[in-house]
């Protein structure tokens, strides 16, 4: 790294603002499954998108779309939490 | 302005609590603190105070909890001792580095073990390196000033650390004595409203709060974190010029007690400062040239106040209420650095662990020259 900042620079107990949490596409850490939605079934609780713990899970107002896999670690929450049964992990 | 009270150090502080009347405070009770957080809540339940008080299942979640509640923009205060504070330690490091201006009181109590719940300071100088700023309470009037200031100090703008405010287990804590209480209305006005500068649920400006920090920054955040507790010793000053103005009670980060001219002095912390004065005072009156300096910010460790406070006393002896074992005593090691090369003699003795009373008798023998590394143990003392 080039520009790195000296220690009376830096934010004060190291509190990052604005917070940096969408430049990190942690998708990048992936291994394995992928979450694929039958959105016949989905009955717009947005459980998944409550419970996904990164920003995996795209709306469309309030309504569920799909997924974003730059922010997906294929964790498989969203499959878990879902009670209709519309998500489903497979291979990538 | 004042009203004087029959009152405990614990049911002091839990006035002062009350007075400033903190948004969140989660706590889990133990001896000898227990009092403060049970009078506070009665207060609460009275409606006496609007404080959240949180009912978590240990000290690890109370000091989390804090951390959560003072940096989501609550003004937080907590309570513990002793085994509380261990539970503790691995969070407290956390609060400090988040630089969260957590207000707790601590009942100085012995660490286990054996197991015992009487005063000495082990359980402070436990958290001595995690970087959150002590103050040491001579009587139940200074634990009940040094919490109306310790708001103030934590959210000085140069400062935000937690401050601990320590008094001694039972000597203080169960003790009763008149204390002086500032009216309810003026304490809002003295301790003002709670402000940091990132809180967490300022929504419209989104943070990361305690984040990974590799090899290439570590360093830096633990130096900014030094600066600010380095910062404190002005702030003190600054916040209790105040508090002086208001109350007509002067407080410094270190007090000096009969030092001018005295060829030989101890340096000590809490409350045995008060039983030390009597002894100066009596040996003073017989002529002999003796002073005490007591430490009321051991962290940060005044050094150059310490200097100049001792600078031409002969001897100094250095009472520590905590051992380190293979080690030089805290308090001790503190002066020893702070004297380096001044020239004064120095020594000290380990006394009072688990509780044990340290009488004026054997003030009167340290101030007549007696060497004894460990007042008050029977037996042959291991060397210092």
């Amino acid at each position: 790294m080039a520009e790195l900042s000296a220690w009376n620079e830096l934010p004060i107990g190291a509190t990052v603002q604005p917070a940096g949490a969408p430049r990190a596409l942690t998708g990048g850490w992936r291994t394995g499954e992928v979450p694929a939605a039958d959105v016949s079934k989905c009955v717009n609780c947005l459980l998944c998108w409550l419970y996904c713990p990164d920003s995996a899970i795209t709306l469309d107002g309030e309504a569920f779309t799909g997924f974003d896999l730059d922010y997906c670690k294929g964790c498989g929450i969203c499959a878990e939490v879902c009670p209709a049964d519309a998500i489903a992990m497979v291979a990538e | 302005m004042s009203d004087l009270q029959l009152l405990t150090g614990g049911e002091a502080v839990a006035h002062a609590m009350r007075q400033i009347d903190p948004d969140v405070v989660p706590v889990y009770p133990i001896t000898p603190q227990t009092p403060i957080i049970q009078t506070f809540a009665k207060f609460v339940a009275d409606g006496k105070a609007r404080t959240e008080i949180v009912n978590v299942e240990s000290e690890h979640s109370a000091m989390s909890a804090s951390i959560g509640a003072a940096l989501a923009g609550a003004r937080t205060m907590t309570a513990t001792s002793s085994q509380g504070l261990a539970l503790m330690a691995e969070v407290v490091y956390i609060a400090a580095s988040m630089r969260a201006p957590i207000v707790m009181a601590l009942g100085n109590r012995a660490l286990s073990g054996p197991i015992n719940i009487h005063c000495d300071h082990s359980d402070s100088m436990l958290i001595r390196d995690s970087g959150v700023i002590q103050l040491f309470a001579e009587n139940a009037q200074e634990a009940y000033d040094l919490t109306l200031i310790a708001p103030r100090l934590a959210e000085h703008p140069d400062v935000l650390l937690p401050v601990l405010v320590c008094q001694d287990g039972f000597t203080i804590t169960h003790s009763a004595e008149p204390v002086a209480l500032l009216a309810d209305e003026a304490v809002p006005a003295f301790v003002r409203d709670y402000f940091i500068p990132h809180p967490a649920l300022d929504v419209s400006r989104p943070t990361t709060q305690g984040p990974f920090a590799m090899p290439d920054y570590y360093f830096e955040f633990r130096r900014q974190q030094a600066a600010a507790i380095e910062a404190a010793t002005e702030a003190f000053e600054e916040v209790a010029a105040e508090f002086a103005f208001l109350t007509g009670r002067p407080y410094g980060v270190i007090e000096e007690y009969r030092l001018d001219d005295a060829a030989r002095a101890i340096v000590a912390l809490g409350s045995t400062a008060g039983t030390v004065k009597d002894v100066v005072d009596e040996l003073r009156d017989a002529g002999e040239a003796v002073g005490l300096l007591k430490i009321t910010s051991f962290r940060p460790f005044p050094a150059a106040a310490v200097t100049r406070a001792l600078a031409g006393v002969k001897t100094v002896t250095v009472l520590d209420r905590a051992d380190s074992p293979g080690g030089a005593p805290p308090l001790r090691a503190e002066v020893a650095n702070a004297l380096y090369g001044s020239g004064c003699e120095l020594d000290g003795a380990v006394y009072g662990l688990g509780g044990r009373d340290l009488h004026p008798a054997d003030i009167r023998a340290v101030f007549a020259g007696a060497t004894s590394s460990h007042i008050g143990l029977r037996g042959e003392p291991c060397p210092v």
